[in-house]
């Protein structure tokens, strides 16, 4: 793709395919797998806290990869590149976030009802979980890229990133897991959740295209 | 086309690093930094390239559309080269080149810079004055009129450095402007000097203006 944000998007994909985005899945996997464990064999305390436990899996298997997300750009000087791009930084930052998420969010998408079954979790619910964390996860991918921004010059930035980042994350996991619940029905907490994503995707790459610029200086 | 700074003023950390610096570099025109470590040569070309933002003071590109902000006439060859280990030579260059909205041919500027037989070996297996020259294959695939060099002949070889020549040659013929920062001796015919000094941040405002070509090589740097 010939546009700068085509450039970044098919860049950003092309790395991911290099390796890693196959990580959150499998860490996805270890945290539905070792809650069994920890609570015991029963199936209708797993059936009713599964879709928890899946978003709780989903939303740190989400933290993995942000901090190069934008630092390894910093690094190699990728990122001083896209600052004379012929295209406003919030959007290249948009680019990024939405390659991430196609890399490492949707992933954890498709695999939410399959690992759902080792939870007991009926196929009606699995359905909805997948559903709430395809509204959720681009959200989560969006307040990352924010972390990730403010953490690039830092060498440790790796693990200050989910320190400011899961505070804010908290309404999303509210209205995620409500969204699963069936009993409860109504769209009504799906809807929630679909705005804070439309926020956050708004406020998202302007907020972290804004702490690049402050940092560059 | 003419890149016009004027009383530029830069602190970096709270520290004043630059103060009134003015440069005029006009069509065709080349300008060497020169200065010791810690002069702010590089901190200079960031701030032309809009990556700092200057306390004071203005950077723009007369004769070109308004419209346009000067980042986006403008390269810049920094230490780092951008170069992503993963991604084989022409990827690599591929991004730059659209990213920075650049239409040349990819194959031709790897082949103009020496890389034309390497282009599908990965980022990582390149040495450091191949990172370099594919840093300035950039220059030919996505063309702009102001090169801002920071020490562009580091790791090159006495051919790449030959080559960087030219590629500069070319560039000022065509009516480019080219600052570079540098310690080396780069023998850009009829070009200015800019001595940012060892009193750096201490001394008052400095000057320096370009001829126009092809008049002979004037060095202006007043010290009031």
């Amino acid at each position: 793709m010939r546009t700068p944000l085509g450039a970044v998007l098919s860049r950003d994909l092309a790395l991911a395919r290099g390796g890693g985005a196959g990580l959150g899945v499998m860490f996805f996997l270890l945290v539905v797998t070792l809650t069994p464990f920890a609570i015991g064999p029963d199936l209708a305390l797993l059936a009713r806290i599964g879709p928890a436990i899946l978003w709780l899996g989903a939303l740190l298997a989400s933290l993995l990869g942000l901090d190069r997300l934008l630092q390894a750009d910093h690094e190699d000087g990728s990122l001083d590149l896209m600052h004379l791009a012929p295209a406003p930084l919030e959007l290249q930052v948009a680019a990024k976030i939405l390659a991430h998420w196609l890399a490492t969010g949707l992933p954890l998408v498709l695999a939410a009802p399959l690992f759902g079954v080792m939870l007991d979790v009926g196929p009606e619910v699995s359905v909805r979980v997948a559903l709430a964390l395809l509204v959720g996860t681009p959200a989560l991918a969006c307040l990352g890229a924010v972390g990730a921004a403010l953490t690039v010059g830092l060498r440790r930035g790796g693990l200050l990133v989910p320190v400011l980042i899961l505070p804010l994350a908290v309404p999303v996991l509210i209205f995620g897991v409500a969204a699963c619940d069936a009993a409860r029905g109504g769209w009504a907490p799906l809807s929630v959740l679909a705005g804070l994503a439309l926020g956050y995707a708004v406020l998202g790459p302007v907020a972290a295209a804004g702490a690049l610029r402050l940092l560059r200086d | 086309m003419r890149l016009v700074a004027e009383a530029l003023a830069v602190a970096r950390g709270g520290r004043p690093i630059l103060e009134g610096v003015s440069l005029a570099v006009p069509a065709g025109g080349a300008l060497a930094v020169v200065g010791p470590n810690g002069a702010g040569k590089s901190t200079l070309l960031r701030t032309l390239a809009g990556l700092i933002r200057p306390l004071s003071g203005a950077i723009r590109i007369e004769g070109d559309d308004p419209e346009i902000p000067p980042r986006e006439r403008m390269h810049l060859l920094g230490h780092l080269d951008a170069v992503k280990s993963a991604l084989s030579v022409e990827r690599n260059l591929a991004f730059a080149r659209d990213v920075l909205g650049g239409e040349g041919d990819l194959s031709e500027a790897l082949e103009r810079v020496g890389l034309g037989r390497i282009a599908d070996l990965p980022g990582a297996a390149l040495s450091a004055g191949q990172r370099r020259r594919l840093a300035l294959a950039r220059l030919i695939a996505a063309p702009r009129p102001v090169w801002l060099l920071d020490e562009p002949t580091a790791a090159l070889d006495a051919g790449g450095q030959a080559l960087l020549g030219r590629l500069v040659g070319e560039h000022r013929a065509r009516g480019g402007m080219v600052v570079a920062a540098t310690h080396a001796e780069l023998g850009f015919e009829g070009g200015a000097t800019l001595d940012l000094g060892a009193s750096a941040a201490r001394s008052g405002p400095r000057q320096s203006s370009t001829t126009t070509l092809p008049t002979a090589s004037t060095v202006t740097s007043l010290e009031p």
